[in-house]
């Protein structure tokens, strides 16, 4: 019996190296072979079921289901080669180096999050793949352009974010709104810091005064203290760089110990459809980042199509850039007639896309784009689009932030 | 004449001297799989070192594969290349000092809770000073060393980690450490002093963890507490030291590379299951090879030689 079981965990250890060695390339080309590496579980899990693998998961079905992507004079169905970095940088870099040269797929979507875009950066440079990024937030995205020219960051810098924001505040004080008073709260790690700096730096150069201005450690359970203290302090902006746990926990407490300043700010997950399922008519009001167009035909479209393919709805913010750097990949698939990667990415760099953004370019400096969403706010069960103001289809701040309704 | 010190290190130099030429005969992914087999081979090794015989079981490996990757973070771009290696070497060595001779003295289980809390202590400090410090959690490690290097400076120091366990299994040091290992209080009252020699041990293999994280992190381009101090690598290089077994110096090896290559077989094959596969695959091991693959091989070994024995004698 024990030898038995030793023998096949041989057997299995054989088998395990001989597919090693036998993973089969494509011969013809009958289908465009598509790979991509996420965190299907670990720490990063959580963001990338959100916001990559449905939108992934949704451009595959509709290109299948349409038949295939248009290559020259062909129609070619969709393969996926897909594996999971389990929130591991090391497993995100030998997987990806994995689909190149093991898998040999055409293409390969990016990864989840800010570190493992970069850690997969110098590899996807290498063998010449365009890194379309939906999902990293990084405030050295032109030195990364410039590093590998390859490489998209449609999520923008962090600075963006804070700005966009302290920009809306400097335009509320001078109608006489709002004072000088501001708390913030920061998550401490790596988007809580460089938004918390970044904004930091922007509200005093406008005069703001930051009455309160910490960090809490990532996994913080109890956040009461954090709310009584501002609270305490009563300013009429609060601005939390939270993370998704924080984010829900922070609204919570505000809402029980009755802390409803005329602007609430919140962080990663605001919005998310979870946030509106879990607070409803509590969330009116709530500010954060991202923000969408609710009039805009593509957007309705692409938020039905989502919510009917994945059963869900998708998330305001990086699902959008996620799923239009999907649809400016498979036009410049279509545009350039080939599956050539150079060629695709000399499309990318310079084409004009339509999608769920609107019509969007890459060809800056930075490659990222340009004009996105970055301030929103819960107004009637939608996250609508607040800054910049001068884009098409931005709304109008609901100020101040109404009370929050009483608890279930 | 097989056992003698110049076969053993010849053999071995030749061993080495031909795995510096994998890089030339596979794709990019072969030379990442050879780097994983190398990072982990030597952390395996490393904590092996230490663990196998003083039977003290350190949960700390990616503390100083973290102080390490760190080092390189923030001196990568000021200073040159072996000069970071030799900060990183410095601090890793400090670090297992101070660890060392504050916590040794504890009995197995307090150590291994102690060794575990290390690393989210270092890793908590790191935030705290990159959060009020220098307000930057993440950092960029924008170096030009390609994989083939990093491949390289893995195994040479590889290389000096084998010939090091080697000559410390033949030292009077190596010697002390296996009657430590076997009852510490007869090891003092014959008069080792258990604490110097336990220490020694651990500096040293600390310092191989901490070089193998300094040379992995040009290969992450960023860097973040979370990154560098991930647990999951101190119980992976447990696993496959115990695999492989932990008596005899190349028995981590006889772990790591089949852990590498069964890893890489689940989540190209089964994506979705991984981690529940694993976790039966783990079962099975420690199950069936309680004494790691090389524990195997030698019982085996033996009862292939009773078993011709006894057949002999039936004769």
């Amino acid at each position: 019996m024990k030898n038995l079981s030793k023998l096949r965990l041989s057997y299995a250890l054989c088998a395990a190296s001989l597919a090693l060695i036998a993973a089969s390339p494509a011969l013809s080309q009958e289908s465009v072979r598509i790979g991509y590496v996420v965190s299907k579980t670990g720490a990063n899990a959580g963001g990338a079921t959100t916001s990559t693998i449905p939108n992934y998961e949704l451009w595959v079905h509709e290109i299948n289901e349409a038949g295939g992507i248009q290559v020259g004079d062909q129609k070619l169905k969709i393969e996926v080669v897909e594996y999971d970095d389990r929130s591991s940088s090391e497993e995100a870099v030998r997987a990806v180096e994995r689909l190149a040269t093991q898998d040999k797929v055409d293409f390969i979507l990016t990864p989840w999050g800010t570190g493992n875009n970069l850690a997969v950066g110098p590899i996807f440079d290498k063998y010449g793949y365009p890194q379309i990024a939906g999902t990293s937030v990084t405030d050295r995205a032109p030195d990364l352009a410039k590093r590998w020219p390859n490489s998209y960051w449609l999520l923008g810098t962090g600075g963006s974010y804070a700005e966009g924001f302290v920009d809306l505040l400097v335009k509320l004080r001078e109608e006489g709104k709002i004072g000088d008073e501001v708390a913030m709260a920061s998550i401490a790690d790596g988007f809580g810091i460089e938004l918390s700096t970044a904004g930091r730096t922007a509200l005093q150069e406008n005069g703001f005064k930051l009455v309160y201005d910490q960090t809490y450690p990532l996994g913080t359970q109890d956040l009461a203290p954090i709310v009584n203290e501002v609270k305490a302090l009563n300013p009429d902006v609060f601005i939390a760089f939270s993370y998704p746990p924080d984010t829900l926990g922070l609204t919570d407490q505000a809402r029980v110990l009755g802390f409803n300043p005329k602007i609430f700010y919140t962080g990663v997950a605001t919005a998310f459809p979870l946030y509106k399922d879990r607070f409803k008519d509590a969330a009116n009001g709530v500010v954060s980042l991202g923000g969408i167009d609710p009039n805009d035909e593509k957007v309705k479209a692409y938020i039905a199509k989502h919510k009917e393919v994945t059963g869900k709805e998708p998330d305001r913010w990086a699902s959008f850039m996620t799923y239009a750097g999907l649809q400016a990949l498979q036009q410049s698939i279509e545009q350039s007639g080939t599956l050539d990667k150079e060629k695709v990415s000399e499309v990318l760099r310079t084409g004009t896309f339509d999608t769920v953004l609107g019509n969007i370019s890459f060809d800056n400096e930075n490659r990222q784009v340009p004009n996105i969403f970055t301030v929103g706010q819960w107004q009637d069960g939608e996250f609508v689009g607040l800054v910049p103001t001068d884009k098409e289809g931005s709304g109008e701040l609901v100020f101040p932030k109404p009370e929050w309704p009483a608890a279930q | 004449m097989k056992n003698s010190p110049a076969f053993v290190i010849g053999a071995g130099a030749i061993l080495f001297a031909a795995l510096a030429f994998v890089p030339f005969y596979v794709d990019g992914y072969g030379l990442a799989l050879a780097i994983g087999i190398a990072s982990y081979t030597i952390l395996a090794t490393a904590w092996a070192l230490f663990s196998g015989p003083t039977r003290y079981i350190s949960l700390a490996t990616v503390a100083f594969f973290g102080v390490g990757a760190y080092t390189v973070a923030v001196l990568g771009e000021v200073l040159p290349w072996p000069l970071v290696m030799l900060v990183a070497a410095i601090n890793g060595m400090l670090l297992a000092l101070v660890v060392g001779l504050s916590t040794l003295r504890l009995a197995g289980i307090y150590f291994v809770i102690f060794t575990f809390g290390l690393t989210e202590l270092i890793k908590q400090l790191v935030t705290w000073y990159e959060v009020k410090i220098t307000r930057t959690v993440g950092r960029y490690v924008f170096l030009d060393i390609d994989q083939q290097t990093i491949y390289w400076q893995l195994l040479a120091l590889a290389a000096i980690l084998f010939l090091v366990g080697y000559l410390i299994g033949r030292s009077r040091l190596g010697f002390a450490l296996r009657i430590i290992g076997g009852d510490e209080t007869v090891a003092r009252h014959v008069g080792i002093d258990t604490t110097h020699a336990k220490v020694a041990l651990f500096v040293l293999s600390a310092l191989f963890m901490t070089l193998t994280g300094a040379i992995m992190a040009p290969r992450w381009t960023y860097i973040d507490p979370a990154i560098a101090f991930n647990p999951q690598v101190s119980f992976q290089a447990v696993i496959m030291a115990l695999l492989g077994g932990v008596q005899r110096l190349w028995g981590p090896v006889l772990g790591v590379i089949p852990m590498t290559l069964l890893f890489e077989y689940l989540n190209a094959n089964f994506p979705n299951y991984f981690i529940l596969i694993l976790g039966i695959v783990f079962m099975l091991i420690v199950y069936l090879l309680p004494q790691g693959v090389a524990g195997a091989v030698s019982s085996l070994r033996a009862w292939s030689r009773r078993d011709g024995k006894s057949v002999e004698e039936a004769r």
